[in-house]
């Protein structure tokens, strides 16, 4: 038995995945399945056959920061950056819930409450989120930041495995 | 930590009648563990406390899954997750303390994942829905390859952490009446913090009033402050038929100190959930008298 947690950082080699607790009190590990956040170190793969897996790494498109991403970067809602990667995740979540609303500070903290950060003490992560729903702040700014492709892959960090034929 | 997890066998049945079958069998020899959700568990196995070394994974049964409304009431698959309970309508409408409960379990990742019946087989007396589940009178089905049966939820506990359940049983449903009318349902968890915490004392009441405001109908249900989830008799006792009052509510707080015994321990002291269970049931009395 395998944790996802594990198979994605040593044998798909997305390492942007982090163990913080082992047991699922922090929110590190954080990952989508289907388009539902989790924490992959409670998480056996075997249950993720036929299911969509997607990792910070999949959340840039065609090497271009995801709009939460940008914000993250721009409002210094990342400091030590252990965080992060499922901080970013489970509010990808709460984004696609929200279908363009902006949702509320009340919200946005109920939606990252099992993702603890020790640095920033939440308001600049809370703001970020707000902002990559509004649109973002540094959509006028600098240019995009470039991610570098990793070869032979169209989009780091999203995996679909396959799913098995259901035998009777 | 990896090590130890790649040593653990995993059985994965392919339909309810599979997995019953091969947990039957495995009774006799080394008990498959069923895992569902797995946010109980891999918290013991990520800690190389693994309770075996041989897992049933339930999380593909079908026959495990859905939330169906008849006119007596619901039936929820033992593999219903918190957040699946959280965005049903006619549970948001029917059920709010489930919802509520189902809300405060964890945070989002657990909620995605952690089931009813996990929450129920866990067997922890601080397990967040069982008070609600107490206070609604829940029947939970469970089935062997010998057969299926009901069992009250109330009865379910024979001790701390013991299900009145056999080996090769699994729980299949847990059903739940509607509740009576011109009822009010209340539930709340008091822990250090409002998410990701164990409660220090969890609450869930149920309480109906006739036309005079009289209490017909009271269950006043408690997680934390005994070995296993239990209703506070003694203090339903002093409601039934009474009107919701200052002098009423006194009474029943005073008999609900016989009808719980908290203990000192990591979370909390045995004074301070005396007092608080106290709080949560004056809290719920007044709330239900106001509406």
């Amino acid at each position: 038995m395998k944790r996802l947690l594990d198979v994605l950082r040593e044998d798909c080699s997305l390492p942007g995945t982090k163990e913080g607790c082992g047991e699922g009190e922090c929110g590190a590990c954080s990952v989508l399945i289907d388009g539902r956040t989790v924490c992959s170190c409670l998480v056996p793969v075997v249950q993720v056959q036929g299911a969509r897996v997607v990792t910070v790494e999949g959340l840039a498109r065609a090497g271009r920061l995801s709009a939460l991403q940008r914000e993250f970067i721009q409002l210094g809602a990342a400091q030590c950056g252990i965080c992060t990667p499922g901080m970013l995740v489970t509010a990808a979540e709460l984004l696609r819930h929200a279908r363009g609303r902006v949702p509320s500070e009340e919200e946005v903290r109920e939606a990252l409450a099992g993702n603890l950060c020790r640095c920033t003490g939440y308001q600049k992560i809370v703001d970020a989120v707000r902002a990559a729903a509004r649109g973002g702040t540094s959509r006028n700014g600098a240019p995009a930041t470039r991610l570098a492709r990793a070869p032979g892959r169209s989009r780091a960090g999203t995996a679909r495995t396959k799913r098995s034929r259901r035998r009777r | 930590m990896r090590s130890a997890l790649s040593t653990l066998e995993v059985v994965r049945p392919r339909s309810l009648d599979h997995a019953l079958e091969a947990l039957g069998r495995s009774v006799s020899r080394e008990r498959l563990v069923p895992l569902a959700g797995g946010t109980d568990l891999f918290v013991y196995l990520n800690a190389g406390t693994p309770p075996g070394t041989r897992y049933l994974d339930l999380w593909g049964l079908r026959e495990l899954r859905g939330i169906r409304v008849s006119d007596r009431g619901v039936t929820l698959g033992g593999l219903t997750t918190f957040r699946e309970i959280r965005e049903h309508a006619v549970l948001r409408r029917r059920f709010p303390s489930l919802v509520a409960a189902a809300a405060e379990v964890g945070a989002w990742q657990i909620q995605n994942r952690a089931t009813l019946a996990g929450n129920i087989a866990n067997a922890s007396p601080a397990g967040d829905s069982l008070p609600v589940l107490l206070a609604h009178d829940a029947m939970v089905k469970v089935r062997s390859a010998r057969g299926a049966r009901e069992v009250a939820f109330e009865r379910l506990y024979r001790c701390y952490r013991e299900l009145a359940v056999d080996p090769d049983e699994l729980i299949t449903a847990v059903t739940l009446p509607l509740p009576p009318a011109r009822s009010f349902a209340f539930f709340r968890k008091v822990g250090t913090r409002r998410a990701q915490s164990i409660s220090k004392v969890v609450f869930s009441g149920l309480l109906a009033l006739d036309r005079e405001a009289r209490v017909t109908h009271v269950r006043l249900a408690y997680g934390s402050v005994a070995p296993v989830t239990l209703r506070a008799r003694r203090a339903e006792r002093t409601l039934r038929g009474e009107r919701l009052a200052a002098p009423v509510a006194a009474r029943a707080r005073a008999a609900l100190a016989e009808d719980i015994a908290p203990i000192d321990d990591i979370r909390s002291s045995r004074v301070y959930r005396l007092a608080v269970a106290g709080n949560l049931l004056e809290q719920f009395l007044r709330t239900a008298s106001r509406r």
